[in-house]
């Protein structure tokens, strides 16, 4: 690449290269989606959030575990900033630490999720027949269990911690994703390029992985960012019921299930990772109804 | 080059091809004209690989053709569809959907290639890293007809290769699908609804009309009026009402 | 004069700037059949979507003048509009499975097309749809206005079509490629169906295509647009006598079949048309 990567060469309508096409698709993208104010604004908070969250032991003023109990339940002062806990420690630095907990965990699921659901929609989707049958029943079976109540019961017959809890939300949250692939691939394999790409004698796999897939990842990614809010909340309502993170790790559902008998008297104690909780969803809400609108081939 | 014998198709319980029979000779063209419904797409279909579902007797080059095809059988049979809005992949660059056949079949050199193809089908070679919302129609005909190319093909089934076209352009891709022919040795099978389309390109006229071939005539005598099946009489009347106006 | 136009643009902005669709189109149009004939991208829909106010919310619209009957069209009001709209002035697209509602019956559609206008019992509604269909020709009045839109052939669609639009008694039809999508042997049935219910019921018809002959072949005029601009305007016998270098190749360009050509002509475009 000699050229400079700036606007023109960007939007060149005669790229000279794969790369410069292919970026040049990306930045028209994220023209679309710069214009959206509210998805910027999703996307400016996850980020904020993220980095906030892995940059923890930078930005925290205490020991998320120091206990000062001389300090309980202490109000927002300048010593700290969003008050202490039942024993003492410091709100804000907990809830640096927790982030990474809960967002590190939602970023788990999505992992584990999004390329099984991919993968089990788009073979059911191109495969059709027997296979079709097979495995969207499976999606069934597992779609018919309430994801908080499948998590609960699966966590409860392990034990209690994060990797239980990220393997039992992954195992309810996959079945959309199976679905959504499959209607995406059902509307992709009858069309004429898909006919073309089989004539030259790819491989099913060859046409799966390399024509069909990308074609169905703007929906997914969409549709698991749209997601990311439920994951978070599922994440934290396991920490809130204590089938969660383990204290004194600090998680944001358990830092509310704590705090709650304060609720009356000390309220800002659980209300903060309460606000947390509702800033990360509606950003990550956001985010996602901005991709979906440029995303989304439906609508393109 | 190319046979067909009492090809019958069936969908569920509708036989949508119902016995059709016909012979094309290496280097020459056959053309299939119907209204909607009359089967001739998938006579095209049935031959191309596309629709396994078939029953009779069809060979290439002195090979029975089977349900599934050989990789081979591939290489040496292309297809252009009819909508060049649908038959290119959405989010692939005309490069990538050149380069895919050849490494589908692992022919090397493909730089080169796909260079030759573009000057081939005359497109500018700015176009090669242009996805195809950033090309005309005619432009994304042509890159269809260059993909069919890159297999160095000795079969081209054409499916209603230019109704989707604005005329002007029409009259350009015919052009060189003539001269293709004509640099290639191609055999064409064309399917189409316009009669004056497929009289232009093909010496011989298939007219279809529920799913049989209700006749087979030359393009001369189809000029010349000298029809024997009211169908084909009552399409080419309609075909020549409106070029004396 | 059913409606005016003069000096219509239209633009759509890009992100390399402002794209214009429609540089300065004037025409106007009384009981009579125009036929509007460019290839794609010509602005041939647009401009005649302008009269009707239906273009994407994105798109900037001027003109001089752009009038129906008499009603400014530039500062009519939404309500004004709706009054225009299906009532006054039908439009009729290229694919009736897009234009018609897929989980009513035609004649249930044609009914309540009916009725918006007429206020009348949907007894009379129910016999009016029943009318409108045997006017345009379909013979089976009582299956087809019991059917719904996927049960119904392209051609039997495209006759619904119309006869849901007839239904409001329009002053003014806008059919944009109403047969495109069509076979030859319905295409000429629907044409000539046309033809002949404007001419009967003195409305105005705007036919646009992209087919020369065939528009010629029905209309009373018509305007030959390129890149935005009418580049001739003919009578109805006029074709042979095309004078634009543009119309001229649109007609020579056609493969045919009572006058072989080895090779066909390819359109050279000069770029002084777009002057």
């Amino acid at each position: 690449m000699s050229a400079s990567i700036d606007r023109t060469w960007l939007l060149s309508e005669a790229p000279a290269s794969r790369a410069q096409a292919a970026w040049g698709r990306r930045y028209r993208l994220w023209c679309d989606f710069r214009a959206n104010p509210l998805a910027m604004g999703g996307l400016v908070i996850a980020v904020v959030l993220v980095l906030a969250a892995l940059f923890a032991p930078l930005l925290a003023t205490y020991d998320p575990s120091a206990q000062e109990l001389a300090n309980r339940l202490a109000t927002p002062s300048a010593a700290h900033w969003l008050g202490t806990d039942e024993l003492g420690r410091d709100v804000y630095s907990r809830l640096l630490f927790g982030g990474r907990v809960t967002l590190g965990m939602v970023i788990s699921v999505v992992v584990l999720v999004a390329p099984l659901g991919l993968a089990v929609g788009c073979v059911a989707g191109y495969f059709g027949g027997w296979a079709d049958t097979l495995l969207m029943r499976v999606t069934d079976v597992f779609l018919a269990f309430p994801r908080l109540i499948l998590a609960l019961a699966f966590v409860a017959a392990i034990h209690p911690g994060v990797t239980s809890a990220v393997i039992a939300i992954a195992l309810t949250a996959w079945p959309p994703y199976a679905r959504l692939a499959r209607a995406e691939t059902l509307s992709i394999r009858n069309t004429d390029f898909i006919a073309a790409v089989r004539l030259t004698g790819a491989s099913s796999v060859r046409i799966i992985l390399r024509h069909v897939a990308p074609l169905c990842l703007g929906s997914l990614i969409v549709r698991v960012t749209l997601d990311m809010s439920s994951i978070i909340l599922t994440a934290a309502s396991l920490g809130f019921l204590g089938m969660g993170a383990q204290p004194p790790s600090p998680e944001w559902g358990s830092m509310i299930a704590t705090a709650r008998r304060f609720f009356l008297d000390q309220w800002w104690v659980p209300l903060i990772p309460g606000i947390a909780i509702f800033v990360a969803s509606l950003a990550f809400n956001l985010l996602g109804d901005g991709l979906r609108d440029v995303l989304d081939p439906k609508q393109r | 080059m190319i046979s067909v014998q009492d090809l019958r198709v069936r969908f569920g319980p509708v036989e949508a091809v119902r016995g059709v029979t016909f012979a094309v000779g290496e280097g020459s063209s056959f053309g299939i004209v119907g209204e909607s419904g009359s089967g001739k797409s998938t006579v095209l279909r049935a031959l191309s690989g596309l629709n396994p579902d078939w029953s009779g007797r069809m060979t290439i080059a002195g090979t029975a053709l089977t349900p599934k095809r050989s990789r081979d059988f591939f290489r040496r049979v292309q297809m252009v569809f009819q909508d060049p809005y649908g038959s290119l992949h959405p989010r692939q660059t005309v490069d990538r959907a050149l380069s895919e056949p050849l490494l589908v079949h692992g022919i090397g050199d493909i730089d080169r290639r796909i260079r030759q193809a573009l000057s081939e089908v005359a497109l500018p070679a700015a176009a090669r890293f242009r996805y195809p919302h950033q090309l005309s129609g005619g432009q994304r005909q042509r890159v269809a007809i260059a993909r069919a190319l890159m297999s160095e093909p000795e079969v081209l089934l054409l499916d209603e290769p230019t109704s989707a076209l604005d005329v002007s352009v029409q009259a350009e891709v015919l052009n060189l699908l003539a001269d293709l022919q004509d640099r290639r040795k191609l055999t064409y099978v064309m399917v189409s609804h316009n009669l004056a389309v497929v009289a232009h390109l093909c010496p011989m006229v298939g007219v279809m009309q529920g799913g049989e071939m209700v006749e087979m005539i030359s393009a001369e005598d189809l000029r010349a009026g000298r029809t024997r099946h009211p169908h084909t009489a009552d399409l080419r009347r309609l075909s020549t009402e409106l070029e004396e106006a | 004069m059913l409606v005016e136009m003069q000096n219509l643009t239209i633009a759509f902005p890009t992100p390399q700037g402002m794209s214009q669709a429609v540089r300065g189109v004037s025409m106007t149009l009384g009981q009579e059949k125009l036929g509007i004939v460019g290839e794609s991208g010509s602005g041939k829909s647009i401009s005649a979507r302008a009269i009707l106010r239906l273009l994407p919310p994105q798109a900037v619209v001027t003109a001089d003048v752009l009038r129906f009957d008499g009603i400014d069209i530039k500062t009519a009001s939404e309500r004004q509009m709706r009054a225009i709209r299906g009532r006054r002035a039908g439009l009729i697209l290229q694919d009736p499975k897009y234009s018609l509602n897929p989980i009513m019956t035609a004649g249930s559609q044609i009914a309540e097309a009916w009725r918006n206008q007429k206020k009348g019992s949907r007894r009379e509604a129910a016999e009016a749809a029943l009318d409108l269909l045997s006017q345009v020709q379909i013979r089976d009045v009582r299956r087809v206005a019991a059917a719904y839109p996927h049960e119904l052939s392209g051609g039997m669609g495209q006759r619904v079509m119309i006869a849901m639009m007839l239904a409001p008694d329009p002053e003014l039809l806008i059919a944009d490629e109403p047969t495109s999508a069509l076979d030859a042997t319905v295409q000429a049935e629907i044409l000539r169906l046309m033809e002949d219910l404007v001419s009967r019921r003195g409305m105005g018809l705007m036919l646009i295509s992209h087919d020369l002959p065939l528009v010629s072949h029905f209309c009373d005029r018509v305007a030959v647009m390129y890149a935005g601009r009418v580049v001739e305007e003919l009578g109805a016998g006029e074709l042979l006598h095309a004078k634009h270098p543009y119309t001229r190749g649109l007609l020579e360009c056609l493969p045919t079949l009572s006058h072989p050509k080895l090779r066909l002509p390819v359109m050279a475009r000069d770029p002084a048309w777009l002057a």
